[in-house]
């Protein structure tokens, strides 16, 4: 590292376009750098050592997801969203079919409701420990990552266990579930859950008093509460900076409101600081889980609206109903009454919104994501300008975004 | 509602519909409401920018924006009609920063104008790309001759 004095650099100038001059070097990080998690390109003026001036440059994985939302109908479209965020697969679910259940006035059972609660949260610590993982990699500490994904490993087999799926699961449908919760579920998440606190210490004994680690990340990547509220920035790094704003106790969706769980801030707004928010929020995820599994209520898992919901193989075999409403529903699909929402839930990454419009029939007229991932970015120039180019790794990392989410 | 005494003409309309607040604002006047609403009315994130295309009919574009206030833990959605013919409104950078990148999302896949934003460039799509793939009348397949 350089002796020189960091050079001031005022954020506004900061999101500038990066140019050569006499001093200056512009740098080209991405699109296939390792640490950007994706495809990612990142445009560096830099005055030695420090960089004056950042310029993201994104859309490497852009897929036209929103127009393709508008070819197929509400249930088909459950599949979409997967794609979007693959780190986080149910929790995109969840946006999505709350938002059309909003739509249709669907009332979904406690069971559903319940599984649904459970589900997201085990993506979150599975979303959680991915981050974990590259994100130690990125700033040097290998080992870190071969432990969080042998547990990352166990949640995926629970996925696989309920959906058939490990990562692109589709699990929860509108109007419910996919499939009927598999047998001696309870079991494996239970051992998972039982056993899951403890590695987290390990995580934390690896983490938290290293020295290169707190050496890497403190005081690194800090940015002040209000220019990531301007920016858009949301999640465990408004959460790093003091705000608690959390969207499942601001706004509880899917009777999180029955659930006990503390959302954890810090005050130091630094990479460290976000470290500890997420790997507190794993601990209050299995919390989470925990008084799920306990008290998941007896009954019935998909709601009872038979022009939404595919009937039972059993009574298609036995009712002309239900024949004819299973015929209906896969040839044309269910028509969702015209209107507007714009429905939020608490992803792993932060606020995630599916604004739906639609026009009546069976295919949603317009769907914008609101992705975390997207607002997150933005941040990037402010918060890296007048860093050193070392530590633009551990601040990016920081964000925890994932470019499927940002592209769509 | 406190907009309408902050400026009479600026809501032409508005809907409350499943627990969700809908406020129609003249084009001309959006730079200024979404500053009283963040300063006066504490709204303080702005959550998303986007479009809606209603072709064919005219006006032909919405663009909507989410606000948030974070101390009221409210929502209220903002929705200026703006016309197919050469669309333009003016940018709310101004008030939010984090404007920047879903304005230029919305320029890139609608290809509406915001007049006095600091950057207006394609976010997505390459800078040589012809058309906004967003809007009803862009086919979904095809191949460009």
């Amino acid at each position: 590292m350089s002796d020189q004095a960091i050079p001031e650099v005022s954020a506004a100038v900061a999101e500038e376009a990066p140019q050569s001059g006499p001093r200056r070097m512009v740098l080209n990080m991405g699109p296939q750098h390792p640490s950007t998690h994706g495809v990612l390109r990142l445009l560096l003026e830099l005055d030695g050592e420090t960089i004056m001036k950042c310029q993201p440059d994104i859309g490497y994985l852009h897929t036209g997801i929103e127009k393709e939302f508008e070819q197929k109908n509400y249930q088909q479209d459950v599949t979409l969203t997967d794609r979007v965020d693959y780190l986080a697969p149910l929790s995109n679910n969840l946006g999505w079919c709350l938002a059309t259940e909003k739509l249709l006035g669907l009332e979904i059972p406690p069971q559903a409701q319940w599984m649904r609660v459970m589900l997201t949260e085990l993506t979150r610590i599975q979303s959680h420990l991915v981050w974990l993982g590259t994100h130690a990699i990125d700033i040097g500490a290998m080992s870190v990552f071969l432990y969080c994904f042998r547990e990352r490993e166990d949640i995926l087999r629970i996925f696989e266990m309920f959906s058939g799926q490990r990562m692109m699961t589709s699990y929860f449908r509108i109007g419910g579930l996919a499939l009927e919760p598999p047998r001696g579920w309870q079991h494996r998440v239970k051992k998972f859950i039982d056993a899951f606190p403890g590695k987290v210490d390990e995580y934390e004994s690896l983490l938290t008093n290293n020295r290169i680690w707190t050496g890497r990340t403190k005081g690194v990547g800090f940015i002040s509460l209000e220019d990531m509220l301007d920016l858009g920035v949301t999640g465990p790094m408004l959460r790093a900076a003091g705000l608690k704003i959390d969207a499942r106790k601001d706004e509880p969706y899917t009777s999180y409101e029955k659930f006990d769980f503390e959302v954890p801030t810090k005050t130091e707004n630094d990479v460290f600081a976000r470290y500890q928010v997420r790997v507190e929020e794993m601990r209050q995820s299995a919390r989470i889980v925990k008084q799920a599994l306990e008290g998941m209520p007896e009954g019935p898992w998909k709601a009872d609206a038979p022009h939404v919901v595919l009937p039972d193989r059993e009574k298609m075999k036995t009712q002309m109903e239900a024949l004819i409403y299973h015929f209906k529903i896969v040839t044309e699909g269910f028509r969702v009454p015209e209107g507007e929402v714009y429905q939020v839930v608490e992803s792993p990454r932060g606020e995630l919104a599916y604004y739906v419009v639609s026009d009546g029939t069976a295919k949603p007229y317009r769907v914008h994501m609101r992705t975390p991932s997207f607002g997150n970015l933005q941040c990037t120039p402010t918060m890296i300008a007048g860093s050193l180019i070392a530590d633009v790794i551990a601040s990016i990392g920081s964000e925890d975004f994932v470019l499927g989410d940002t592209d769509r | 509602m406190a907009v309408e005494a902050f400026d009479t003409d600026a809501v032409t309309a508005g809907a409350f519909d499943r627990g969700e607040l809908t406020l129609e604002i003249a084009p001309g006047k959006i730079v200024s409401v979404c500053g009283f609403l963040k300063y006066d009315q504490k709204f303080v994130r702005l959550s998303s920018v986007t479009a809606v295309d209603r072709y064919p009919s005219e006006p032909r574009f919405e663009v909507v924006y989410h606000l948030h206030s974070v101390e009221h833990k409210q929502r209220v959605r903002l929705k200026c009609r703006v016309y197919g013919a050469d669309p333009a409104i003016e940018s709310v950078t101004s008030v939010w920063r984090g404007a920047n990148w879903y304005e230029r999302e919305v320029f890139d896949l609608f290809g509406i104008n915001f007049l006095n934003h600091p950057d207006l460039r394609r976010i997505m799509m390459p800078d040589d790309w012809q058309g906004h793939p967003l809007r009803k009348d862009y086919p979904v397949t095809g191949h460009r001759i």
